[in-house]
């Protein structure tokens, strides 16, 4: 993409020139580092409750973020309106971070580095509603359709298309346009009266259209969500305390991104107050596992072509072979530990500050077929669907809710068990790895992380792994 | 900002797209300013500061809706808003419940609720610099083991809300908080936790003190030094006021009217029935002046009100806009809640359970084996079935006494049984956000450990 061919340039009229004062703006009181984030957000939204389409909304969201960095101080300002006066503003407000005499350098904007891994041509966002709302009609006809004990179903799908332009004091411009789409599906399963049961299912990623026409149908989602409520009506209470875990491929990849991703945040590692602060080197899970987290993997929810703050995303090694080897970096982490951006700058709007993020964080595949790990389980909990997580960095404890799994007795699957929280320790869970199959599978594309009150799009990752030990938050 | 501007031009929204073809219009119109100051280890970390505002409509064209918002209030901007909603009209089905709440349940809360206090906004930015900045000396000079932090932010919100719809009803209020936090970081050998503590306000007068403020979080990370991971087994659970208020949360989510139309909360059908102790009683109550869920009218401009929800065990009402209301044959109990987009959902006003006789300290008292709960980890709430399964942190209970930390265990029960299991309820509600509770004893939960 062009600068000039850019909605920023073209609707809005704004130049090189402009941009390069605007950072001149920003450095006017000394600060080390600038720069602008122009975001156009387009979303709409369609859902369908009781079979009736009742809610569609679409609008419109636009602002700049001015970011000053002055040592190890931000500055953040931003603005809804475009206008060169109010941008100037927000630049002004930014700027005071610094204390000292204005940095007039001259900024040679020259656009910078990305990748191109969603070459959507129309985003699902630019189509016609009537093709999209069909999908979620579908939905609802094929998972009331499944099985006659379904009595309610949700469906919802929503989409948007970003345009971002980053500008920086180094001199980088970059441009990105990030279509995104995601469906999602729940139904209520009952028998004869009796307690009613959840499903859930969705995806999505950085795709056009035809994805949902073709890939993966509202039918796909729709039989994934209701089979879930139909297998929960014969749940049993979840087991308590230690046990062995076998974890599904796919989704339960949220393991990752809670017991390791955020630990390896470098924010909180620069700042001493993550559990794998200073354990770079060091041994923190069986060498069965290599953690990675990559943003350049085509098409997908969490991928960038490039970050929040126009640094192209990258294949980043967090652990190899259970050894720690990485953070993920954002621009000021990375200028403040003297290491390189990994590409892991994001931000949730123009209205927020970046900081590091995961992208995709997925497990490399091991060597054992799935069959085999649940053979090898005399008594344990087989987990293949997840609600959400949570970890908390400094003392490493981290959870994720299982809402679908089954008792594993004598090595084979028993009975389904009611949801319950798996709870481990991030240094220490993976050490307790002792099979990894050789069936690692991306999630759907449903992921949301929220981290200090800002949400972004990512995914996860994993084969089928076997964990010796974790507990199981059940009452049984 | 100018008084008047945003409430005509939402007005001026509203008829737009009635001369568009809608048949009933609703548009909200939000505008703020936000401060916020974060130091950590005594230095000045961010300063951020903007202004920002938003437009959204929602429209029915007969028993069809269509809803669009837009950041955008140029005039270019304001045209798109109303074509999109009207656009979109087109795709949604007929709904025999749509619709705008009636006109004779449209209204305003009289008077001064006080959610609006002048001192937020002229606060200077070296005071808030300032407040911050002693909180988390406070909390680093308590005790030698605080040793590291993530440091202490001071925030404050200014705004505007605008609400105006095609029956006639045109309001608009304006609000104010501040808030101040700390996240001490306790270390002692190879044990590192953190926790937090913060107080917030309509106006800066209504704060605690920063040392305050410091001084309760160093000790809240302190106790959690050096934890045990206790056996798996049945105990009495206490859930101190912070995650006793998660709990109210949860007994929201149960009367939530969409949850009780769609038949997907275990409270569901369960009107006038026993679903708690008697000595549980629930209230949400909209029109406290100066809380945090006062109103004057809620986001259907429907007036605030107060509601007993549990009354004695008792179910008594469910949480409703007029759309839910319509669903099941009832009134709107004025509890319709939404950003700028897409149609009303529901909230709550000030949520919290009645407080009971005897102090945190002599409730734990009376529990010879038990776990008081002071933080909870992850989402393991199944509202459908009351199924409850989540990551605690806590202290152990030792005949009657807090004898040492405990992490990396679960707590797991129903929730339908966790209310009509609760023993005790103390003495001590504050109100710190929307949701209150005071600390409360459970009978019996399985603690998941070793």
């Amino acid at each position: 993409m062009k600068f000039s061919e850019s909605i920023f340039a073209a609707r809005f009229n704004i130049t090189k020139q402009d941009l390069e004062s605007y950072l001149a703006e920003s450095l006017s009181q000394g600060g080390d580092y600038a720069d602008l984030y122009f975001e156009y957000l387009l979303a709409s939204a369609i859902s369908i409750d009781e079979s009736m389409v009742k809610s569609a909304t679409q609008g419109v969201s636009m602002g700049v973020g001015v970011r000053v960095i002055a040592g190890e101080r931000t500055g953040y300002a931003y603005s809804d309106d475009l206008s060169p006066e109010k941008i100037r503003k927000a630049a002004r407000v930014a700027a005071c971070i610094a204390a000292g005499p204005s940095k007039l350098d001259k900024f040679d904007l020259n656009e910078g580095a990305r990748h191109n891994l969603y070459p959507v041509l129309t985003a699902p966002t630019e189509t016609a509603f009537s093709e999209r709302v069909e999908l979620v009609k579908r939905a609802d006809r094929a998972a009331r359709g499944f099985d006659t004990r379904i009595f309610q179903v949700q469906a919802s799908y929503a989409d948007s298309l970003r345009y971002v332009m980053v500008a920086t004091s180094e001199g980088v411009l970059t441009l990105d346009r990030q279509p995104l789409a995601r469906m999602s599906v729940s139904a209520l399963a009952r028998h004869d009266g009796g307690q009613p049961q959840r499903g859930h299912a969705g995806g999505g990623g950085r795709v056009e259209l035809d994805f949902f026409l073709k890939e993966k149908t509202p039918e796909h989602f729709a039989a994934e969500a209701a089979r879930e409520a139909v297998a929960m009506l014969d749940a049993v209470d979840a087991p308590a305390g230690e046990m062995t875990v076998v974890l599904g491929p796919g989704w339960p990849g949220i393991l990752l991104h809670e017991a390791v991703g955020h630990g390896l945040e470098a924010d909180f590692n620069r700042k001493g107050v993550s559990a794998f602060s200073g354990r770079i080197g060091q041994k923190v899970a069986s060498e069965l596992c290599t953690v990675i987290d990559d943003g350049t993997i085509s098409s997908r929810r969490g991928s960038l072509n490039v970050d929040d703050e126009g640094h192209a995303t990258a294949r980043n090694v967090l652990i190899e072979n259970g050894v720690l080897r990485g953070y993920l970096q954002d621009k000021l982490s990375s200028r403040l530990l003297h290491s390189d951006s990994t590409g892991s700058g994001r931000r949730e709007s123009y209205a927020h500050i970046p900081m590091p993020r995961m992208t995709n964080t997925f497990m490399l595949a091991g060597e054992s077929q799935p069959e085999d790990i649940i053979r090898s389980v005399a008594k344990g909990l087989y987990c293949v669907n997840f609600g959400g997580g949570q970890v908390d960095i400094t003392s490493g404890n981290f959870v994720f809710s299982a809402s679908e799994s089954y008792l594993i007795e004598e090595g084979r699957l028993t009975r389904p068990v009611r949801n319950a929280t798996l709870i481990g320790n991030g240094p220490e869970t993976l050490k307790y790895v002792s099979m990894v199959g050789n069936d690692l599978r991306l999630d759907e594309g449903i992921g949301v992380c929220g981290k200090e009150g800002q949400s972004v799009p990512v995914g996860v990752g994993i084969p089928t792994i076997k964990i010796d030990r974790m507990t199981v938050g059940g009452t049984a | 900002m100018s008084e008047n501007h945003l409430l005509e031009l939402a007005q001026g929204v509203v008829k737009r797209a009635q001369a568009a073809g809608a048949s009933d219009a609703e548009c909200t119109m939000a505008e703020g300013d936000e401060f916020s100051a974060n130091v950590r280890m005594r230095e000045l970390e961010n300063l951020k500061e903007a202004g920002s505002r938003g437009a959204g409509l929602r429209i029915l064209i007969g028993k069809k809706t269509g809803a669009s918002y837009t950041s955008d209030l140029s005039e270019e901007g304001i045209a798109r808003l109303v074509e999109s909603a009207i656009e979109l009209a087109a795709i949604t089905s007929e709904d025999p419940h749509a619709g705008l709440p009636d006109t004779d349940e449209l209204g305003a809360l009289e008077g001064d609720l006080r959610l609006y206090s002048p001192d937020v906004a002229g606060l200077q930015p070296g005071l808030k610099i300032d407040m911050a900045k002693r909180a988390e000396a406070a909390a680093l000079a308590a005790d030698p083991r605080i040793s590291n932090s993530e440091g202490a932010s001071f925030d404050t919100h200014v705004g505007r809300h605008i609400f105006a719809n095609s029956r006639g009803f045109a309001g608009e209020y304006r609000s104010s908080y501040c808030s101040l936090s700390t996240v001490p970081v306790a270390r002692e050998g190879e044990s590192m936790e953190r926790d937090y503590w913060y107080t917030m306000a309509r106006g800066f007068a209504g704060l605690e003190s920063p040392e305050e403020v410091g001084r309760r979080a160093a000790e809240r990370a302190l106790r959690r030094l050096r934890p045990v991971k206790v056996d798996t087994q049945r105990v009495p659970v206490v859930f101190d006021p912070r995650i006793a208020q998660t709990l109210l949360g949860n007994i929201f989510e149960a009367v939530h009217g969409t949850s009780i139309y769609r038949e997907e909360s275990f409270l569901a059908g369960k009107l006038g029935q026993k679903v708690a102790g008697e000595n549980v009683t629930v209230i949400d109550d909209g029109t406290i002046p100066g809380l945090f869920g006062t109103s004057p009218f809620d986001d259907e401009g429907v007036p605030s009100r107060r509601t007993m929800v549990i009354e004695r065990g008792v179910l008594k009402s469910y949480l409703l806009n007029s759309y839910a209301a319509r669903k099941l044959g009832m009134k709107t109990t004025g509890n319709a809640s939404r950003g700028l987009t897409g149609n009303a959902g529901i909230g709550h006003g000030n949520f919290f359970l009645e407080k009971g006789v005897p102090t945190p300290e002599q409730i734990i008292a009376g529990i010879p084996n038990g776990f008081y709960v002071t933080e909870l980890l992850g989402f393991g709430v199944n509202i459908v079935t009351g199924d409850y399964s989540r990551g605690a942190v806590g202290l152990w209970i030792r005949a009657g006494e807090l004898a040492f930390a405990v992490s990396e265990v679960t707590i797991a029960g129903n929730l339908k049984e966790m209310l009509m299991n609760v023993e005790a309820i103390g003495s001590d509600l504050e109100f710190r956000g929307s949701v209150a509770a005071p600390t409360l004893k459970i009978g019996e939960m399985t603690v998941g450990g070793r």
